[in-house]
């Protein structure tokens, strides 16, 4: 398999993971053995993290909260922002860890029920770790897109059921 | 009383219905159908130039523009002719913008064709062309294509319909509903023929973005063809622009300056803000064809590998969205099949006979539609095969 299918394949899955191997194969024109070996061999690499559903809690579960955290660092040495990061991807609330370039420095995403649950983490956990020096919590009102799904139900297919 | 059949144009009256309107009735009154009959994409047209239509009405541009359309427009359209396809047309006097290829194939005709012309149409092809050639006071010839030769028109099959005294060819390359697409090779023997019969020819080349690992060739661009040749365009297949009703038509400048004189009349210029918004599809847009047609290929190897899987032969289609299985096993007409079909397993497909009766013993499925929606679809048509359908 050649590296372009294998990018195609790698998006296929991460649009809908639910695909069988033998639809993959053929929609990329390869051999269903190819394409069970290649994502297997992912699977074993850490390349494929995982399978998961794209879930709207909103519509599920009224008090689950979600809040985006900017985190400054006091720059140390010795311990860099990975030592740093690790310590606050480890709590299980924390969803998401990136480092990022610009006006602060990791960007935590945190889930909870209830905004004081979150207010409490953030406050005596977040707060309390060494070299963190300020936090700025932004709650989520509403989301519209994920991961490159929209969340909202759109209109249906406006299209005739036959045309020529 | 008004006796209307005396009343109303003949030409009017004789048009034939369309195959197509009968089913249409039929899966609209049905829930939970599957359509694979429908002949446009399933992508909205991409935001960026949805946006750029908003911004010609942000700004008010609300009037009327150049009969044959914005200068602008004019200027990307032979541009991207030429760099495309190696076509050179003036912008000045061989670009027509028109409301929708349907309008240029429509004024082609009606220029290109004298009272009583015969007019060849290989088929199976688009519905529109032979009542489109009887309203222009024409008669259309068919020229039969067969399956053995993948429904590709062939220099041979022209040579034999010499006699026929035609003097206009409408050639719908890639074709719909076979997603046939003729080659180069194949194209320059067909002009020697054209060439030689002294045919007009208009070329229908909407869907000659939408192509699976070959090469696209337009026959205006063979040896002596761009002199006698229209070719009609559009964005409606490409961009996902069908709502939007913009073509083109290029040609000699004989040809579009009469087609220009209708057009001012009839339809006196294109919509403005869906002009803006082909400018910005040709400036920016191909980017989006290629992601389009990529998901095209892989849906079209899920349905022609599906058909093949249930018995029904189906060939890689070159062009185009639209695979054509060959339904004949089931000892069923293509209508019956379709109708059957579409009653008892709600799936949706169009009849080839509607494309011309050498179309009879096909369906044509258009995979512009999702992947599970595709998937569905072919399990129910097994089911249905296997419930002893057809």
């Amino acid at each position: 398999m050649g590296p372009e299918h294998e990018k195609d394949l790698l998006k296929l899955l991460q649009e809908n993971a639910k695909l069988s191997y033998e639809t993959l194969a053929t929609m990329l024109g390869e051999e269903v053995e190819t394409v069970r070996q290649r994502v297997e061999s992912w699977e074993q690499d850490g390349i494929i993290r995982g399978y998961a559903a794209i879930v709207n809690w909103d519509r599920v579960d009224e008090d689950r909260v979600t809040a985006i955290i900017e985190v400054t660092v006091i720059p140390q040495r010795s311990v860099g922002f990975d030592e740093v990061a690790r310590r606050i991807y480890r709590f299980p609330e924390v969803q998401a860890v990136l480092l990022l370039s610009g006006s602060y420095d990791l960007q935590v995403v945190v889930e909870g029920h209830r905004i004081q649950e979150v207010a409490r983490f953030v406050s005596e956990r977040l707060a309390a770790i060494d070299f963190i020096q300020s936090t700025t919590t932004h709650f989520i009102l509403k989301t519209y897109k994920v991961d490159g799904v929209v969340l909202e139900d759109g209109d249906d297919d406006q299209r005739l059921v036959i045309t020529p | 009383m008004i006796d209307w059949g005396n009343r109303l144009s003949p030409l009017a009256q004789n048009v034939p219905p369309s195959g197509i309107r009968r089913f249409f009735d039929l899966a609209e009154t049905m829930e939970d159908v599957i359509s694979l009959g429908v002949g446009e994409p399933d992508f909205v047209t991409p935001w960026h130039i949805r946006e750029a239509g908003l911004y010609a009405l942000e700004r008010g541009m609300t009037s009327y523009t150049a009969n044959a359309g914005l200068l602008s427009l004019r200027i990307a359209i032979a541009e991207y002719l030429r760099t495309r396809f190696g076509l050179h047309y003036s912008p000045g006097t061989d670009v027509l913008v028109t409301v929708g290829g349907s309008e240029a194939i429509d004024l082609a005709l009606r220029v290109m064709v004298r009272p009583g012309d015969r007019v060849l149409i290989p088929e199976p092809t688009y519905v529109a062309y032979r009542p489109l050639i009887q309203l222009a006071g024409g008669v259309p010839l068919s020229i039969a294509l067969r399956p053995e030769t993948g429904f590709r028109l062939a220099a041979e099959d022209l040579l034999a319909a010499a006699e026929l005294g035609a003097r206009t060819i409408i050639l719908c390359n890639p074709n719909n509903p076979t997603g046939a697409v003729i080659d180069r090779l194949g194209l320059e023997r067909l002009a020697q023929v054209i060439e030689k019969l002294d045919l007009l020819v208009i070329c229908d080349e909407i869907y000659a973005e939408i192509l699976y690992g070959v090469d696209y060739t337009s026959l205006a661009s063979c040896s002596g063809m761009r002199e006698r040749t229209v070719v009609v365009g559009g964005f409606s297949k490409a961009f996902a622009m069908t709502g939007w009703r913009l073509g083109y038509a290029c040609g000699p400048d004989v040809i579009i300056q009469s087609m220009l004189r209708v057009h001012q009349y009839t339809m006196l210029c294109a919509p403005v803000m869906a002009q803006m918004a082909a400018l910005e599809a040709l400036d920016t847009g191909l980017a989006d064809v290629s992601v389009m047609v990529a998901e095209y290929d892989r849906r079209r190897r899920l349905i022609v590998h599906g058909m093949n899987a249930l018995g029904l032969p189906t060939s890689d289609p070159q062009g185009a969205f639209y695979a054509f299985p060959d339904i004949r096993s089931t000892g069923m007409t293509s209508n019956a099949f379709a109708e059957d079909l579409l009653v008892r397993a709600k799936v949706a497909v169009v009849p080839g006979s509607v494309f011309g009766r050498p179309g009879e013993g096909f369906v044509r499925c258009s995979y512009a539609t999702g992947i599970d929606q595709l998937e569905k679809a072919i399990e129910r048509v097994r089911q249905y095969l296997r419930a002893g359908g057809g």
